[in-house]
């Protein structure tokens, strides 16, 4: 039951943090709630809780590959939350901070839900939470994207919900109780209805696949990343699309177990190349600096995808990927937040020469450039490698050139936009707002930390990291 | 008793079409709040037997998709001052055309899929795939922010009505669960509704267009 406490305090926090009455205090909530959050993780990652067969809600090794990088980038941004609510303080904080912890514990929720049900209804909350998030600007645009935001997600995520019941269906139709828990569905696997399994993956992909912004559900992902406050952006491109990830991994093993496995990798790896092309040739046109995160993103999520489809080792590979994207994505878009503060934009024609202006930011923002574009020796350059070679050794050769061509094109898109946005002769007026906005400490310490974790998963991973991703793929392919 | 369920499951798909076929918001407004109410009394049909819960959920249900959301669209567009059309990006006579064809594709499709023998002859999968279809349509279709919400709305019923399929295996803690999040949805999406009045000074999702690349 200790585990729990992941999901309750967080959403404790964020009732306090309602009720809390000083908006120059408040933003200390992110900090404090999120660091005992790491902290109960940790020890709940020494001393792992007993997982309970049917239980609904349970600390997994799943749970445990990926929820601790989560917990790491929630701390990270919460940290450089409290200069940003501090320079912004003509907006009001009390929404922004109550629903940035209610996610954080509904994310662990989602994280370690065991019910398809269950799963979904965190989902659905965490779809709700960053409504207010995405709008927190206030202008035109930003409302425009909460708008197609929450139209595309909540049609997505209710797609999903039809999948879930689907497979309910499956479970009654074989005989079974309709029993929505995975082990049951697993248990149950070879006596499923295979046609509404079919049905069930195939809504379940489009429903979750929104969530994680798979081409062709991607239409709000620029929108939403280029609007929200950059922490948001941070913690929608680490955080949340994980919980889709990992919700498809989930439902992907139940269809595995009843033998559609083939057509679940097939699928996935079609959706994944899709994903990875269309975004790398966004990212050639795009002049926007935060939608080109969000192309980025889309980028990493094809490769997550197709990582997942290439067996045990592509598995193991995509949850390595994971933490270094949930990283670096974080590192890029914070130190974003800052360039697009000083530069009062974030197009190339208006941000220019911000190298001049603000030389730690732009310095943390190539390093987050050259970290997702997958440079050595940062982590991710591993984790792809892994998953080309993966694909080499499957015989899968035209996934591998496919591949290779996508990240080529990103390179291209991405470096474009970076070095324009570092290099040249700075507006005038840039000038004037980025002394108001100087670089502090607190804005520039959370990219440095999350470019130094990649870093450093580049150079060694820790066993003990190495053996909880052998263990969720251990959950996900029991019969290796 | 599947007669009458396939009597108000009719009356429901009957709906889906006046839906897709009017052209002022508030007979839309109607149109989704009574099948809201009529799909909200389904459970009782299918679960005869006198059960408190199930009466206290059906009638949450019913208030929820019949009064209270409707009443808040209603309130959200007298405030928006809004014209009283729903202006179609998709006409009428072709998205009514559409909604049939959906219709009947989909009740082909449901007479294909492998169902429980008690299933057989009930019209409630096909039912639940036709009002999806026309839930997208809508929501694709109009341009009035108010009533894209009825599309969703109208989607979510189809929705609801196939997780009646599995009203004896899904526990009501979750059953309640996705309710509360449907509800939550709706009073996110009727805040976001006043800002975009507010900002754009019209619900008329078209004039939303800056961001694009």
């Amino acid at each position: 039951m200790r585990e729990l406490f992941l999901v309750l305090i967080p959403l404790a926090g964020a009732c306090f943090a309602a009720l809390w009455p000083s908006e120059r205090t408040r933003p200390w909530f992110l900090p404090i709630i999120s660091a005992i959050h790491t902290l109960l993780m940790s020890w709940l990652l020494i001393n792992p809780p007993e997982v309970l067969f049917h239980s609904w809600m349970g600390f997994d090794p799943l749970a445990r590959a990926i929820l601790p990088v989560i917990s790491l980038l929630f701390l990270v941004c919460s940290i450089y939350g409290i200069p940003y609510l501090k320079i912004h303080k003509e907006r009001k904080n009390r929404v922004f901070v109550s629903v940035i912890l209610a996610s954080l514990g509904l994310i662990s929720a989602a994280h370690m839900s065991r019910h398809l049900g269950l799963l979904w209804i965190a989902t659905e909350g965490l779809t709700l939470c960053f409504v207010p998030l995405i709008h927190f600007s206030s202008k035109p645009r930003a409302i425009e994207a909460t708008w197609k935001y929450l139209l595309v997600s909540a049609t997505g995520i209710a797609l999903s919900l039809l999948g879930s019941f689907c497979l309910g269906y499956a479970s009654l139709h074989g005989g079974g109780q309709g029993d929505l828990t995975f082990t049951a569905l697993i248990a149950q696997a070879s006596s499923l209805s295979r046609p509404w399994v079919l049905i069930a993956w195939v809504l379940i992909l489009v429903g979750y696949g929104t969530k994680m912004g798979l081409v062709p559900m991607h239409a709000w992902k620029p929108d939403a990343y280029g609007e929200a406050p950059s922490m948001a952006g941070a913690l929608l491109a680490g955080g949340v699309s994980s919980v889709a990830f990992l919700a498809l991994l989930r439902v992907r093993s139940v269809v595995a177990a009843a033998g559609a496995g083939v057509i679940a990798d097939r699928t996935l790896l079609f959706l994944g190349l899709l994903s990875m092309l269309l975004a790398a040739f966004f990212l050639l046109s795009t002049n926007n600096f935060k939608r080109m995160l969000a192309y980025s993103s889309i980028e990493q999520m094809g490769i997550l995808c197709i990582g997942a489809s290439l067996g045990a080792v592509g598995l193991w590979a995509a949850f390595f990927h994971l933490w270094n994207n949930c990283m670096a994505k974080g590192a890029i878009f914070l130190s974003a937040g800052n360039l697009q503060r000083g530069a009062g934009s974030c197009t190339t024609a208006d941000a220019k020469g911000l190298f001049l202006i603000m030389p730690h930011s732009s310095l943390l923002f190539m390093a987050g450039l050259f970290a997702i574009t997958a440079c050595p020796p940062f982590g991710l350059f591993f984790s792809e490698l892994m998953i080309i070679k993966n694909a080499f050794f499957l015989g899968y050769l035209w996934v591998a050139v496919l591949f290779l061509f996508a990240l080529m094109l990103a390179f291209f898109g991405l470096t474009r936009i970076v070095f324009s946005v570092v290099y040249g002769r700075p507006k005038t007026n840039s000038k004037q707002l980025s002394t108001k906005y100087c670089e502090k400490p607190a804005t520039l310490l959370p990219s440095l930390i999350l470019i130094g974790a990649v870093l450093f998963l580049g150079l060694c991973i820790p066993n003990p990291l190495r053996q909880i991703w052998s263990d969720a793929v251990q959950q996900l392919i029991p019969n290796l | 008793m599947n007669s009458f369920l396939n009597v108000l499951i009719g009356l429901a798909i009957g709906l889906n079409l006046v839906a897709l076929g009017t052209g002022r918001l508030q007979a839309l407004i109607r149109v989704v709040a009574l099948q809201g109410v009529i799909l909200g009394c389904v459970p009782l049909l299918i679960k005869p037997d006198f059960n408190i819960i199930i009466w206290a959920f059906t009638l949450i249900t019913v208030l929820m998709k019949g009064f209270v959301i409707p009443s808040l669209l209603r309130w959200a567009s007298r405030a928006a001052n809004v014209d009283r059309d729903v202006t179609p990006m998709i006409g009428f006579v072709p998205s009514l055309l559409l909604g049939s064809a959906g219709m009947i594709a989909a009740l082909m499709l449901s007479f294909q899929l492998p169902l429980l023998p008690e299933h057989h002859g009930s019209l409630l999968v096909g039912g639940s795939m036709a009002t999806i279809i026309t839930g997208f349509l809508l929501l694709v279709g109009r341009s009035k922010a108010i009533a894209q919400i009825c599309g969703y709305l109208v989607l979510e019923n189809g929705i609801y009505l196939f997780g009646l399929l599995l009203v004896h295996s899904i526990p009501l803690l979750v059953e309640a669960g996705i309710l509360l999040d449907l509800i939550v949805g709706i009073f996110v999406a009727g805040i976001v509704l006043d800002r975009i009045q507010r900002t754009f000074d019209s619900l008329d999702t078209r004039k939303l267009n800056i961001l694009k690349e």
